[in-house]
């Protein structure tokens, strides 16, 4: 019994121990913290008033030690957060299965613009036919950068994410390897470095003083985590297009901003709706709900020919070998 | 009293003999050729797997999926028939338990094991993210281990305290440890009460967290767009899976258990047959399970299911289907329906059947869904149209389960694999409802 009293107490004052530090802790914190705000508020008061003028043409007196000199900076309007990405923009691709004859070169410029020295390109030029009865064509499928991602919802550790401007990128900095985006993503277009990627960018790095980052993809590849097709945002930032886009010699991809309205495919540019209006642009598996940003035009009307592509298929090569 | 004696006598923990030193050393050896070989792994990269951007899961998943739901066979015997007062597992609970902790522990490594990036670890917490199912694995399994282990804690603190006194002159150091283990258990009133009640609150916990677990593990599957994994019936049908793969491995086990210990006394034809009769259901709620899955599809099937379908009925995997279906799923229906196979050696043979059945049963669920996406596999290496696993894989995947039949195999050597103080308890009843009919 008495043992039993004893142990009793000595609980309680656990308990209660335990619950007052845990008090003290969150009340300390949050007193530093209240602190911390009211002195950032309060400089010293200078005794000086300045007069100025406010956007809307009232004068009012401030007291001197309360006007700072704002920063200017060049890149004032570029700057925003690389999870977040650009404000008010909405990137979107249109490709024209009409124009495409599968010159790969576009393929070409995405490998070497990425690095990419692995067995699987970014971007890839199928060679479709549904039923032996339709007709043959050829579909160069990237990123699909939907607004629905499959890929983001399965990331465990936010890894990949999308941006306000469309964007899916992939942050190779915290990806652990799992692969479950990969299993997600309906459109195959995830790649994973299985080994050593074994670029030559990584070595040029340290001298050109390049902070890797999600708006560049493959600079450099990172061992055990997955890559794939980023919209090519640093080429955006020096205002230039996605380097398929510009390799194209057929005009087949056409890129821009939703909200603009416009895209275009370097040698001329068009209303987005007004092009999707007219060639009956559609969206890859739509069915899927995944809402791609990338939008095919059928081809229609080709101004190529099928077979004249066949000579460049290779079916079991997507990036070519400098060896 | 003599009785008792004997009981403790036959039920206590005893030595190696050479045979299971022989046994112990090859696990570890196979262990360590497994260990050598992810060591290589973690240095090359992933390269050294068979692994490749279509087969981008593979036998490291399947075997995860199969620890997980061996793990399942603790929730099934220990829970459900002890809240359905089915007295006859009483022999039974100890060793489910106990293949219950290993296999969940398994589970766990296995699955880091198939992580690229093993080193960042630590994202898993630090960038959760709540609607990923990994996320919702991260918490159920270490949840799952923490209630298997309790599982298997609380029934053993009476059984420690007869081991504490068993082993003062024999093995003082032992002695001790049980000592500890047991919680100074006396077997007083009130240490009884709370023991049971904590065990009941255990069991009944373990049972929603054991279907949790094998739930989760199918919507990794089913959250996908994936043709053959996008199934509503899937979390159902991994259940049923683990139902039967969790006993194939508890009726397995207990027969060599039953032979290596010389228990025929306690673990009788009677244990089997009843063992077998559950078995027999188990396997008929997953053989309804399959149906759904393969046949019920063929009527509405799309082009990209019927070609899925096709290559596993007909095709590639043709061959490993209907061996997993027929020889590891059906015939053991068959057998288990006669009397003459409830017995002892059918039932060690049908379980063994059973348990491969059961990996293989994994790997057809995992690897052929991947080689069919929905655009098709165009402009990489030839070799990566196919996947089969490569000899890191393999030593590896050995290793793992090895490792497993290891943590058996020490927790059989250090503890009373039958429950000895329930059955000195239930033999007391016994005597005294006997006692109780003469008189009356």
């Amino acid at each position: 019994m008495e043992e039993n009293s004893k142990n009793n107490s000595r609980r309680k004052f656990l308990n209660k121990g335990l619950k007052i530090s845990l008090a003290t802790a969150i009340g300390g914190f949050g007193l530093s913290k209240l602190n911390s705000k009211l002195n950032a508020k309060t400089a010293i008061d200078s005794g000086e008033t300045m007069e100025l003028m406010t956007t809307d043409g009232t004068l009012i007196q401030v007291d001197s030690s309360e006007v700072v000199e704002v920063k200017h900076s060049k890149e004032h309007d570029k700057k925003y957060n690389v999870r977040e990405g650009m404000a008010h923009r909405k990137f979107v691709m249109v490709v024209d299965l009409a124009k495409c004859k599968n010159a790969l070169k576009c393929q070409n410029a995405c490998n070497k613009h990425h690095y990419i020295t692995g067995d699987n390109a970014w971007l890839k030029v199928y060679k479709m036919q549904e039923e032996q009865d339709t007709a043959p064509y050829w579909m160069p499928t990237m990123c699909m950068h939907c607004d629905q991602p499959a890929c983001v919802t399965v990331c465990p550790v936010d890894a990949t994410f999308k941006r306000k401007d469309g964007l899916v990128l992939i942050d190779n900095e915290r990806c652990i390897g799992c692969r479950f985006c990969m299993a997600a993503c309906p459109y195959s277009t995830r790649v994973f470095n299985w080994g050593e990627p074994g670029q030559e960018v990584t070595l040029n790095m340290a001298m050109t003083n390049h902070m890797p980052s999600p708006e560049h993809a493959g600079k450099p590849s990172i061992k055990g985590t997955v890559d794939k097709c980023d919209f090519c945002p640093h080429a955006i930032d020096n205002g230039e297009l996605p380097h398929c886009v510009t390799a194209c010699p057929n005009g087949v991809f056409y890129f821009g901003d939703k909200y603009e309205d416009t895209v275009t495919n370097g040698d001329e540019t068009v209303r987005l709706s007004k092009l999707l209006e007219e060639k009956s642009g559609y969206r890859l598996m739509e069915g899927l709900g995944t809402s791609p940003s990338i939008y095919y035009l059928p081809p229609v009307d080709r101004l190529v020919d099928f077979k004249d592509g066949l000579e460049d298929f290779k079916e079991f090569e997507s990036v070519e070998k400098s060896e | 009293m003599k009785i008792h004696d004997k009981i403790i006598d036959d039920l206590v923990p005893k030595k190696f003999n050479k045979k299971d030193v022989i046994w112990v050393i090859s696990l570890v050896v196979i262990i360590l050729v497994g260990l050598i070989a992810y060591i290589d792994q973690l240095i090359k990269g992933q390269e050294v797997t068979n692994m490749r951007d279509y087969a981008l899961w593979g036998i490291y998943i399947s075997n995860f999926v199969f620890f997980v739901a061996t793990s399942f066979v603790g929730t099934v015997t220990v829970a459900v028939l002890r809240l359905t007062n089915n007295s006859w597992r009483t022999p039974l609970v100890r060793i489910a338990e106990i293949i219950s902790v290993a296999a969940i522990i398994m589970a766990g490594i296995t699955i880091m094991i198939d992580m690229a990036r093993p080193d960042r670890l630590l994202n898993l917490f630090i960038h959760a993210r709540l609607q990923s199912p990994i996320t919702w694995d991260v918490i159920i399994i270490p949840t799952y281990i923490v209630i298997s282990l309790l599982l298997l804690y609380f029934p053993l603190l009476p059984d420690f305290a007869i081991l504490k006194n068993r082993f003062e002159k024999k093995s003082p150091k032992l002695s001790k440890i049980y000592g500890k283990l047991s919680l100074n258990w006396t077997g007083n009133k009130a240490q009884k009460l709370l023991q049971k009640r904590s065990i009941r609150i255990i069991a009944i916990m373990i049972i929603p967290v054991g279907l949790l677990l094998q739930t989760i593990d199918a919507w990794l599957f089913s959250t996908t767009y994936r043709i053959g994994w996008d199934s509503t019936n899937f979390a159902p049908y991994f259940i049923s899976g683990a139902f039967v793969a969790g006993l194939g491995a508890l009726v397995t086990l207990i027969y060599i258990v039953r032979k290596t210990k010389k228990l025929e006394n306690y673990i009788t034809d009677y244990h089997f047959d009843k063992l077998g009769k559950f078995l027999a259901l188990a396997c008929l709620t997953y053989l309804y399970f399959n149906i759904n899955e393969y046949l019920i599809p063929l009527f509405t099937a799309k082009k990209g299911e019927s070609i899925h379908l096709e290559t596993l009925f007909t095709g590639s995997y043709s061959v490993i289907f209907w061996l997993v279906t027929v020889v590891g799923l059906i015939l053991p229906i068959i057998v288990l329906l006669f009397k003459k196979g409830r017995k002892p050696l059918p039932m060690f043979y049908i379980g063994l059947i059973v348990v491969i059945g059961s990996w293989w049963k994994r790997f057809v669920i995992v690897t052929p869904t991947l080689l069919h996406p929905f655009l098709p596999i165009q402009g990489v290496p030839e070799s990566w149209h196919h996947y089969f696993p490569s000899m890191h894989e393999w030593l590896i995947t050995f290793a793992t389960l090895a490792m497993a039949l290891l943590i058996i195999t020490l927790c059989i050597r250090f503890l009373p694999v039958i429950p000895i103080q329930r059955t000195i308890d239930e033999l007391k009843q016994q005597n005294i409802d006997k006692d109780k009919n003469i008189k009356s």
